[in-house]
């Protein structure tokens, strides 16, 4: 249906795409995978017509394909989700599911029709929320379903999805994969990107894979397995997906959390982490654990509980206090919540250990430097803008301000979502590392053979509270998965 | 080189010298020295008033009691040493102008942080409660015989330049330094680009946005009491429309509205510009009513100019290429 020949796209300085082919046909599922960096987004902007291409060829249907505008695509039937949501926050689910052509009766709108076609396509979709919903009541997970349906909603002909469950619950992934599997039936073709490979190997009928804005396979995916996808990716094995734990032994208790309740979960929450130890914290996405780390940061306001570091009582009540006493927090977004984005790297990374009244730029300029190094951050100097870092570069600078802030309570909250397996494993080899130097981490990931290939031990939230405790030894997807949901299958009960 | 003309203040200034220049050639007695020292003498409470407005809008917030407060603090020194020549009496007065737009700024700052309310509406409430107040204080009276020092020191020239104007340079220079040199500056453009960022790395963003309101509110002190200086009385109804030339000179040197955008630079050269501009019109014999027409085109098209800037900043930036060793382009 759709055939791509060497296409080029340059960007003054950068070749962002160099010679790409591609293959797509009517009633098929075609992922498309790579590292960050390889060119899938500029891929996907110029099928939908937001870059124009410099070189190469695109047919739609045997006749030439050449959008001038994102217009023009969405004309030729193609539609795109995004990596970032492009919703509007104040308007309803349902406003914005039709905004492109909202039904109308006698020349304004007809909110019951309206009311009603969403119903129906939330339902499809499998999302619980009214239609009524103003969008920026929705989580995160809920908003990404939202946009989903938006473009199921166009009847397009080649749908495009960038990412798509980077943060949805399992659960809702597998929802998402009934329907796309049911728009294939339809005829309709889709692009999936993902760096999740084992999505990419159950969903997908063929796949292509860009390595440096070059496609260097395309394939049937039958017989293809993960190890294959890596390989032709980074263009070199990985020894294994996870770095190796480091020997360590049993440290002292570093944080103990008593009794701690956050508004809106069932609680109270007790556990303790110790030095060198990696907890995971594995549930639902809104079971409560992002929630739990900031008012263990102080970011929230925690209802009740007590904190005791080292066997202190401390008191949180800002995030001031907790980086004073020692307690970090990478946040689950990291645009808008770890990074100033419009300030360079250097600044970023001293941020969270501004002293003294002058600055000195020498002085950031060689801890950006250092850190940079250490971190393998790929960037232009240390006076780059972060905006303009990919994403994987983006968390490692956010790391490297933790480092600097030299804590001994590092919480992670999704460290690695929406970066490339390259960065992914280097980030995990530095946990791990600051593990073995005796730091307490606690890392909260929806990826849950990450929190297997890199915790110690896992606790599982469901619904608001600790359902159980897993060792490495007892390790199971199966079982955690299970306690996960346990929370939600006693409707509410007390176990 | 390009880059430094398109993205730094150097954009301004050339805007600057093209204006001077016009008017040198257009505009007779434009160019002697003493139509110089009026201009300075002119800029000089723009110039003092938009140095404060600049911590507020770098923060994200917009300062519209200035005018309104500076008749306040007028009033309330102004009576305090009308027909005393005692220097204990003028020293405590210009702490005292200090003092009370210390405190407008901290109410400003306060009231919007703490029940989270635009700082846009706060300052506009402020506006007309500075106002109100000003005029309550005196029953609406002017002020004069102030001590014989201050009007002195309003028409003292050191180096032929005007003391006034002094104080303005020095001010913003001053400024340049905490915004560029220090902890705070760095906090005040990080608070403006990500407040919840730079809270989450453990700083208290509200005493940072609070204490931009209270350099504001130092600034208007300081301007009021040059005011009297120059002007040799004190009035109610003095500084209407300030805060919007101030407001005018921050946005024509570059700073954004939605905060962590801008300089000190920029904005003494837009007050620069926006004097040079008003007195040059003046000396052709432009009308006050197509001088406002013009000063408002000129504001126009400086913030077109820079939104135009910015976008093409953004595409340097992006496109910026990495280093040869980095195996990943940025752009993905």
């Amino acid at each position: 249906m759709m055939r791509v020949t060497g296409l080029v796209k340059r960007f003054p300085g950068v070749v962002a795409l160099d010679g790409v082919d591609l293959d797509i046909r009517a009633g098929e599922i075609h992922a498309l995978v790579g590292e960050n960096g390889a060119g899938k987004s500029t891929l996907v902007k110029a099928l939908a017509g937001i870059h124009p291409p410099d070189g190469g060829s695109m047919t739609l249907d045997g006749r030439p394909y050449k959008p001038g505008s994102a217009a023009d695509g969405l004309a030729a039937g193609i539609s795109v989700v995004h990596q970032e949501l492009a919703l509007l926050p104040y308007l309803t689910v349902a406003e914005n599911l039709f905004l492109r052509a909202l039904p109308r009766k006698a020349g304004v709108v007809d909110r019951r029709r309206l009311r009603t076609d969403a119903a129906a396509l939330l339902a499809e979709i499998g999302l619980d929320v009214a239609p009524d919903t103003p969008v920026e009541r929705l989580g995160i997970a809920q908003m990404q379903l939202v946009e989903i349906a938006k473009a199921i909603s166009t009847e397009a002909r080649l749908l495009i999805m960038d990412e798509p469950t980077a943060t949805l619950t399992s659960r809702e992934s597998g929802r998402l994969f009934g329907i796309l599997r049911g728009l294939r039936e339809r005829g309709v073709a889709i692009v999936y990107i993902s760096h999740h490979l084992q999505e990419v190997l159950e969903l997908a009928d063929r796949v292509t894979v860009l390595r440096n804005g070059r496609s260097v396979v395309s394939r049937p995916m039958a017989g293809v397995t993960a190890p294959d996808l890596v390989r032709a990716m980074v263009g070199r094995d990985l020894a294994q997906e996870y770095p190796p734990l480091p020997e360590r032994a049993a440290g002292e208790e570093m944080l103990k959390v008593t009794g701690l309740r956050v508004s809106g979960f069932d609680g109270p929450l007790s556990f303790s982490v110790r030095a060198g130890e990696v907890v995971g914290f594995a549930g639902l996405v809104g079971a409560g654990r992002t929630e739990a780390m900031r008012a263990i940061f102080g970011a929230d306001t925690a209802l009740a509980g007590t904190i005791e570091l080292h066997g202190r009582k401390v008191r949180v009540r800002h995030p001031k206090d907790a980086v004073r006493h020692g307690i970090s927090l990478l946040t689950e977004d990291r645009k808008s919540q770890g990074l100033v984005l419009d300030l360079p790297i250097s600044a970023n990374v001293t941020l969270a250990k501004l002293r003294g009244a002058l600055l000195s730029f020498k002085r950031e300029r060689a801890l950006a430097q250092q850190y940079g190094s250490r971190l393998h951050l790929r960037s232009a100097g240390v006076s780059q803008h972060v905006r303009t870092l990919s994403g994987g570069n983006q968390q490692k600078v956010v790391l490297a301000k933790w480092l600097n802030a030299g804590s001994d309570v590092l919480i992670v909250d999704e460290p690695t979502r929406g970066i490339d397996v390259g960065a992914k494993y280097e980030i995990h080899e530095l946990l791990l590392g600051l593990a073995a130097e005796g730091k307490a981490l606690l890392v909260v990931s929806s990826d849950l053979p990450e929190l297997m290939g890199i915790c110690d031990r896992i606790l599982v939230f469901s619904r608001g509270k600790i359902a159980g405790e897993v060792a490495r030894a007892d390790f199971d997807a199966e079982h955690i998965l299970t306690l996960a949901y346990s929370g939600y299958l006693k409707n509410g009960e007390k176990p | 080189m390009i880059k430094r003309l398109v993205l730094g203040e150097a954009g301004i200034g050339v805007a600057l010298v093209v204006l001077a220049g016009f008017f040198v050639l257009a505009a007779p007695n434009f160019a002697t020295e003493q139509n110089l020292r009026n201009i300075m003498t002119q800029i000089t409470l723009n110039t003092v008033l938009a140095v404060g407005m600049t911590f507020v809008i770098l923060v994200g917030g917009i300062d519209l009691s200035v005018g309104s407060s500076m008749a306040l603090c007028a009033v309330v020194s102004g009576t305090m040493m009308a027909g005393s020549s005692s220097p204990a009496t003028l020293i405590g007065a210009i702490l005292v102008s200090v003092l009370v737009g210390g405190v407008v700024g901290w109410l400003n700052g306060f009231i919007s942080e703490q029940w989270r309310v635009p700082s846009f509406i706060v300052t506009l409430a402020m506006l007309n409660i500075a106002r109100g107040a000003a005029e309550r204080y005196t029953d609406a009276a002017t002020i004069y015989n102030l001590p014989a020092a201050l009007n002195d020191f309003g028409t003292l020239t050191l180096i032929g330049i005007p003391a006034v104007f002094w104080v303005a340079v020095l001010l913003a220079g001053a400024g340049w330094f905490v915004l560029s040199r220090t902890v705070f500056g760095r906090l005040i453009y990080a608070t403006g680009n990500n407040e919840e960022a730079v809270r989450l790395s453990g700083h208290k963003t509200s005493r940072i946005k609070i204490a931009a309101f209270v350099i504001a509110g130092f600034t208007v002190g300081i301007a009021a009491i040059l005011y009297m200086a120059r002007l040799n009385i004190a009035s109610p109804i003095l500084g209407q429309g300030y805060e919007l030339n101030a407001i005018a000179a921050v946005v024509i040197g570059g700073a954004s509205l939605m905060g962590g955008r801008g300089s000190m630079v920029g904005t003494f050269l837009g007050a620069c510009l926006l004097g040079v501009l008003t007195n040059g019109l003046l000396l052709m014999g432009v009308s006050d009513f197509e001088r406002q027409i013009i000063t408002g085109l000129v504001i126009l098209v400086a913030v077109v100019l820079d939104a135009y800037r910015l976008r093409l900043a953004r595409k340097l930036a992006v496109t910026q290429p990495a280093q040869p060793a980095a195996p990943n382009p940025v752009a993905s």
